[in-house]
């Protein structure tokens, strides 16, 4: 995020678009219905009738994948119209000409015929938007899960840019972080092109200045992403590491990722669990989960908070980096392993980082800073962007509307679209065996609009039959105007409905992000197949 | 600059500081029962009242704005006097509300506190208890036990005003008050999410937290450790419950910089799978096509073993490693140590692209 979370409180105009946000970040939700209370306008762009949307002064129902063209139409009013900050474009940003030349096509009549939104409203969103004294941006994974998901955030960023709404108190481009630490695995290096703290590998002076602190050089090269990596298993990958992730159930084509993990000579995996990935590896550790370990979470707001051991693990379960150190050991590669505390790996990981180059493991034992603090005076950044971007001027980008790696035919005619439930998270390990929350969902159900339940001839409470071209799964129907016509949703919490048998068609080309939020189907009444 | 005095001490405010705030500040203990600092001030327990020099009654302290020239007595014998007849008057009302189990919710003590401290035991006044419980709400998660509710109203506030649900309101007055839903039925029916902020805010335990509630047999006082939630990125701080080395709940913290006291239901309630007996408590090796327990050095050993002899066979570029984004940091950063220290490549990811 841009701005922290206290910021969601003050805008005048909030914008969310694909962010389920009262059930996939509750707590952050809180925030905004407060700011709603006090007056803030809302525009929410879903496609389905989500709770946002039902508090939303504005809601934009767009086709599932369908965003640039909204958001292009959007930024083509904000030009046409005269409401650009034009100090803040002069000042601040590049690109504009090619931009405002990019957009002459990208008309609100043009944007109706494909994402489904009346031109009118799309027209009101630009003038409440780009009419804000402090406008924000919210979104999630409704976003980025698309083989476009680059090109929606940077038509977003364009209008950030266009309307000056960044840089300042209640305003920003704020993508909500999903788990709880994907932030934290980021900051710490986990990443095929970056060392701890966003340093790219390719650049000869990181290399050194690691290689110096390790005694070993590390390639120049970029690594490859987790997708490409899957698809290499058995061609050039033939080992993997897998900790804490249910790869087989939380990745789309469940069959291709069983296939890819069962063609490695060595997998080994580290989990609370033995979960689905866990069954097919050949060495599984047990590890030590939350309130059994001293550690280190950044939240999505980029505070850096502390987590603490409560209660020893199960059995002789341990911390991830104790382990991780035991396999380096019997490597002969203990000497890079010389930790006795979860503190001591945090503390060398801030001496390495220059986004926590000021922090250490003592100084965020009360959680107030937020990264980067590059040096010991600093007192952190909750608000990002304050007087120039990372690369000086904000740059206009131009992106043109495609269409999702597979659209709707006869024999898929309907779109599913997948997501979160408030009362679950991700796979379910956790909740599923939590007695409250799973009190509360028992169970996957497949959200259909009434209407559709009686043209595809199911039954509120039955089971369907649904297909996408890479497999199939039989669903409990819930019959729900919060789906609208043509489009069905349901989570991929449960492991016995395998959604991600059918998901998957494609891959944003720059960072390898899964679309798992559109897929064509078919859905059937499942008659003999209960 | 504006000015109020207290107990004879003169101190400056600022606008739209109430005198409960000022008095606060001075660490004078002013009892309050309808009061959550995080929730507009309410004046209905009347418990935090104070002495205001020309005023003819006692005023309100947490709904009566400082003002320049204010004098203030907190706790005179009159003052006192006042507060111990309006708590035995609560008490005689909610008998069973000084003897509550903590382990309901956070606030649950306030109300058996301030019985200890005015000495209230219920025997003063004939007491005629106001609301009625729900037994039949059968949610595993939030109990409803409102034959010890004093009708603070705390609970239907945070729900409007800091949850922003508006699952529950008042219904009827005086000793018919009763806290409900919409057509006074279930919570499941409701538009209720489960936040458990009632429970927390409760001061009388009358909403208790049915999962933490299942220690309350077990002898010994429980512990508290703060942390942050396992779940979703906002990184709400918590405390964590423990008794006998067990975990037994958790409760919001609230000077918590991301939630400031909110949870969700995950957060709240979705905490027993720790002790879960499916949890691995020992390595796992593939011995004949099946996971077999082994010991720590034998798994360390093969795991060692199996990554060298891919590197030996297919060079170090087919070794990939995936790090979580739930575990911690030092998690996340051994896993890219191992493979760039390990191996020198960049072949590493976390589980962020799906
Ligand atoms: S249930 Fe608790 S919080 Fe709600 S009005 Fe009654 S005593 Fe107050
Ligand atoms: S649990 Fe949360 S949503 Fe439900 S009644 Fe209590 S405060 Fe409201
Ligand atoms: S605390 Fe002031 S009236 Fe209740």
């Amino acid at each position: 995020m841009s701005n922290p979370l206290v910021d969601m409180e003050k805008p005048d105009v909030i914008f969310c678009i694909g962010t389920n946000m009262t059930e996939t970040h509750p707590v952050a939700a809180t925030r905004l219905k407060t700011a709603i209370r006090n007056g803030a306008t809302l525009i929410c762009a879903d496609p389905r009738k989500i709770p946002l949307a039902r508090m939303a002064d504005l809601h934009l129902p767009l086709r599932v994948g369908s965003d640039v063209a909204l958001l292009g139409a959007m930024a083509h009013v904000i030009v046409r119209d005269g409401l650009t900050d034009e100090a803040f474009i002069a000042e601040r940003t590049e690109g504009y000409d090619a931009l405002v030349k990019h957009l002459e096509t990208m008309t609100p009549e043009w944007a109706e015929g494909i994402c489904g939104v009346p031109a009118a409203d799309i027209e009101r969103a630009a003038h409440l938007y780009a009419g804000a004294e402090r406008g924000a941006i919210y979104y999630t994974l409704g976003i980025t899960e698309h083989i476009c998901g680059v090109d929606n955030v940077q038509s977003l960023s364009n209008l950030v840019l266009l309307t000056g709404n960044i840089g300042r108190e209640g305003t920003g481009i704020n993508p909500m972080r999903g788990q709880n630490n994907i932030q934290g695995a980021g900051d710490a290096g986990a990443l095929p092109n970056n060392y701890p703290g966003f340093q790219p590998v390719t650049n000869p002076a990181n290399q050194a200045k690691f290689a110096q602190a390790w005694g070993r050089e590390v390639d120049l090269e970029l690594g490859i992403t987790k997708v490409r990596a899957l698809e290499q298993c058995g061609e050039s990958i033939f080992a993997m590491l897998i900790c804490g992730e249910n790869t087989v159930v939380s990745d789309p084509d469940r069959a291709h990722c069983e296939h890819a993990l069962d063609a490695l000579e060595h997998l080994v995996v580290i989990d609370m669990f033995l979960t689905e990935t866990a069954e097919r590896a050949d060495v599984v550790f047990p590890a030590a989960g939350w309130g059994e370990v001293d550690g280190v979470f950044t939240n999505t707001e980029r505070r850096v908070q502390r987590v603490r051991k409560a209660v020893e693990p199960p059995g002789s379960a341990k911390p991830d980096w104790e382990i991780i150190a035991g396999i380096a050991r019997a490597m002969g590669l203990g000497d890079g392993f010389p930790y006795q505390s979860a503190k001591d790996v945090f503390n060398e990981l801030c001496q390495l980082s220059t986004t926590y180059a000021g922090l250490d493991w003592d100084r965020i034992d009360k959680g107030e800073y937020h990264w980067p603090v590059p040096d010991r005076e600093h007192p952190g950044t909750p608000i990002l962007h304050l007087g120039e971007f990372p690369r000086g001027r904000g740059l206009f980008v131009t992106p043109g509307y495609r269409d999702p790696a597979e659209t709707v035919s006869d024999d898929y005619p309907i779109w599913l679209t997948t997501g979160r439930r408030l009362a679950h998270y991700h796979t379910r390990t956790m909740t599923g065996r939590a007695k409250g929350p799973d009190w509360l969902v028992p169970e996957e159900l497949l959200e259909v609009h009434p209407d559709d339940v009686q043209r595809l001839s199911l039954v509120d409470g039955g089971v369907a039959l649904m297909k996408s071209p890479r497999g199939e799964v039989l669903i409990k129907v819930k019959a729900t105007d919060q789906s609208p016509r043509g489009t069905v949703f349901c989570s991929f919490s449960f492991g016995d409905v395998r959604v991600n048998d059918l998901t998957g068609a494609g891959y944003d080309p720059i960072t390898d992000t899964a679309e798992l939020k559109v897929c064509p189907v078919s859905v059937e009444p499942a008659g003999a197949r209960v | 600059m504006s000015t109020i005095t207290i107990d004879g001490q003169s101190v400056p405010f600022e606008d739209g500081e109430t005198i409960y705030e000022v008095s606060r500040r001075l660490e004078r203990d002013v009892p309050t029962l309808c009061y959550d600092d995080r929730l507009e001030a309410f004046g209905a327990c009347r418990l935090c009242v104070v002495e205001l020099e020309g005023a003819r009654n006692p005023v309100a302290s947490c709904t009566t704005m400082a003002a320049d020239g204010m004098v203030v007595r907190t706790a005179t014998e009159a003052i006192e006097r006042h507060r111990k007849t309006l708590m035995d008057l609560v008490v005689s009302e909610n008998p069973k509300g000084a003897r509550i189990d903590p382990l309901r919710g956070l606030a649950s003590q306030e109300l058996a506190h301030l019985a200890v401290r005015y000495e209230s035991d219920g025997s003063r006044f004939v007491g005629k208890q106001s609301g009625t419980s729900r037994p039949d709400d059968t949610n595993p998660m939030i109990l409803r036990d409102y034959d010890n509710c004093i009708s603070c109203y705390r609970c239907v506030r945070v729900c409007a005003e800091r949850e922003g649900d508006y699952a529950i309101s008042v219904a009827n007055r005086g000793f018919e008050t009763q806290i409900t839903t919409e057509f006074a039925g279930l919570l499941e029916d409701s538009d209720c999410t489960f936040c458990g902020q009632c429970v927390q805010t409760c001061p009388t335990g009358a909403l208790g937290d049915l999962r933490s509630m299942e220690a309350q047999d077990q002898p010994g006082e429980f512990e508290k450790t703060r942390s942050i939630c396992p779940y979703c990125g906002v990184g709400c701080s918590v405390d964590i419950l423990t008794k006998n080395e067990k975990i037994v709940g958790v409760q919001p913290a609230m000077d918590g910089p991301a939630n400031l006291g909110a949870l969700c239901v995950k957060g709240q309630f979705g905490w027993d799978w720790v002790d879960s007996d499916e949890r691995l408590t020992q390595p796992l090796v593939r011995k004949d096509g099946k996971l077999v327990p082994a010991s720590w050095e034998e798994a360390w050993e093969r795991a060692a073993k199996g990554f060298k002899s891919v590197v030996e066979k297919h060079g170090r570029h087919a070794v990939y490693a995936v790090a979580s984004g739930r575990a911690p940091h030092e998690s996340a950063y051994s896993v890219q140590k191992f493979v760039r220290y390990g191996f020198g490549t960049n072949y590493v990811d976390n589980c962020s692209r799906a």
